[in-house]
């Protein structure tokens, strides 16, 4: 079992109304916003679930939006995201699904565009207290937190490519306190996930992307 | 300085010779892993917060995000100060400040989750209520905070304090319980009895379903904060009077659990059952699903 801290109790610290609907909306939309390594210029949120139901009073659409632009969970510019994306010319867009039922209920598509018009599809899951987890990129299911400092690390699913990866961590000293892998299938993009205590080394994910067989890192800092 | 239950943070106030908020606090120094320093500057900005929250709503008024409230501080505030409030001191005031912590809230206020948003308006109200009416310090408020966070952290290891799991009685009754055990701190009672007032409150809470209007963190959650801060101050009077209770705080908590699970569906936070179902709620939160 994980450590609860007082602040697990006290907290989090957040804009109302819920730690589910409006925090941990926020959270999962700041950790996409870490995933994407370029600048972002439309959004689409689509919402399943409770939060397909409920997302307007309970203000998720404005906490996903203030989520995206990189606002905390106690950020009082959520209030104001709509007009603050508006200003920046961020285009965003809500749809609700409620025909797809078979997903946890409080659950969130992020379909992120940059600039040169690439996507990337995150999947995250709200599950109570403002804790979250992102549970898809792209078509790969994933799992993680952001409570600790994470390397995603997109690559080809083939031999030697762990071990370089955990070679590039080790010499920059980083203590890995789990690493997952997960593929589409066998052969095609898999995805490292290492999460770490404390910061990750800056120049880590130029390390890595060295490798012909890493197509892509993102690191999301404590 | 860890412990799992009730039973073993009893003995390590015992063993230590300290309030049940010293083994809290200094639990999140060693098994944290923090410096004392941020560990006070991160209550301290917890009660900031919460100050902020209580007190403003009952000067300006703020609509919900949901519509259904708005307003009720100040007007239980304005009934107080003519003088015909018929609560006395601690209660009126714990009562506006939990109230208007629920109006902040349901207006995309900051607040502080504790344990949860729905219920974020129990242990503040309480404590600020009692630190005017009882002339107590910022410190002695921070403190206290920790005790609370203890029977907390208790509920969110052994037990639930989502509605979602186990009812109002796990978000409501749990905030109530800590802020029970926070004020007979405060008020010079033992562990024991800290642990005695939050036993009485999920005993006395025990079964509350959890039915919010529309699925929203308003009605008739705001209520039942004020609910929750009367429950805490009648647990507490128990306990500080001497009376000793038959059930220890562990075996109520799981008892709470146990009952929350038994809930049918349509009582945990589903909005389908409960106050959510009746006739008038539906329409004020134009057809449910």
């Amino acid at each position: 079992m994980s450590f609860i801290s007082a602040f697990d109790v006290m907290g989090p610290n957040m804009i109302g109304p819920s730690s589910s609907h409006t925090a941990g909306a926020a959270r999962i939309a700041f950790l996409a916003r870490k995933m994407l390594n370029s600048t972002l210029k439309k959004v689409q949120f689509t919402l399943y679930g409770s939060f397909a139901k409920t997302y307007h009073g309970h203000g998720t659409d404005r906490a996903l939006l203030g989520g995206i632009m990189g606002f905390g969970t106690d950020d009082m510019r959520i209030r104001d995201s709509f007009e603050i994306a508006k200003d920046i010319g961020l285009d965003f867009s809500f749809v609700p699904n409620e025909i797809e039922t078979d997903v946890h209920p409080n659950t969130v598509d992020i379909l992120m565009t940059n600039e040169n018009g690439n996507h990337i599809l995150i999947r995250g899951e709200s599950l109570g207290g403002g804790k979250a987890r992102i549970c898809r990129i792209n078509d790969v299911e994933v799992d993680f937190t952001g409570e600790y400092s994470t390397l995603i690390v997109i690559q080809k699913d083939k031999p030697g490519v762990v071990t370089y990866i955990t070679k590039c961590l080790s010499d920059q000293g980083v203590n890995i306190a789990f690493m997952r892998l997960f593929r589409e299938s066998k052969g095609n993009t898999a995805y490292s996930i290492v999460e770490s205590d404390g910061l990750l080394p800056e120049n880590i994910a130029e390390e890595i992307r060295k490798s012909p067989n890493v197509s892509d890192v993102m690191i999301i800092q404590l | 300085m860890d412990f799992k239950n009730a039973n073993e943070l009893l003995d390590l106030c015992k063993k230590h010779d300290l309030p049940i908020s010293e083994v809290m606090r200094q639990r999140e120094i060693v098994e944290g892993e923090k410096e004392a320093d941020t560990v006070h500057d991160a209550m301290a900005r917890v009660l900031e917060i919460m100050k902020n929250a209580a007190f403003t709503p009952i000067k300006e008024p703020v609509r919900s995000m949901g519509g259904l409230i708005g307003g009720e501080a100040k007007k239980i505030a304005s009934r107080y100060h003519s003088g015909f409030g018929i609560c006395g001191d601690l209660l009126e005031k714990s009562m506006i400040y939990a109230m208007a912590t629920l109006e902040t809230n349901a207006s995309m206020g900051l607040i502080v989750a504790s344990p949860t948003a729905g219920s974020a308006g129990i242990v503040p109200g309480l404590l600020l209520g009692l630190q005017e009416v009882h002339k107590l310090d910022d410190e002695q408020i921070i403190q206290a905070l920790f005790n609370a966070s203890a029977i907390g952290y208790l509920a969110m290891r052994n037990a639930t304090v989502a509605g979602a799991v186990g009812g109002c009685q796990a978000e409501v009754g749990v905030a109530s319980a800590m802020a029970a055990s926070a004020i007979v701190e405060l008020l010079g009672g033992d562990p024991e009895q800290c642990l005695g007032a939050a036993s009485t409150v999920l005993m006395n809470m025990l079964g509350l379903v959890c039915d919010p209007v529309g699925g929203l963190v308003e009605y008739p959650c705001q209520n039942r904060n004020a609910a929750g801060v009367a429950n805490a101050i009648i647990a507490a009077e128990i306990s500080l009077s001497g009376i000793h209770q038959l059930i220890p705080f562990d075996e109520m908590l799981n008892a709470m659990y146990i009952v929350g699970k038994r809930l049918p569906a349509e009582l945990r936070e589903t909005a389908q059952g409960g106050c959510a179902a009746t006739p008038s709620a539906c329409a004020a939160c134009g057809g449910c699903a």
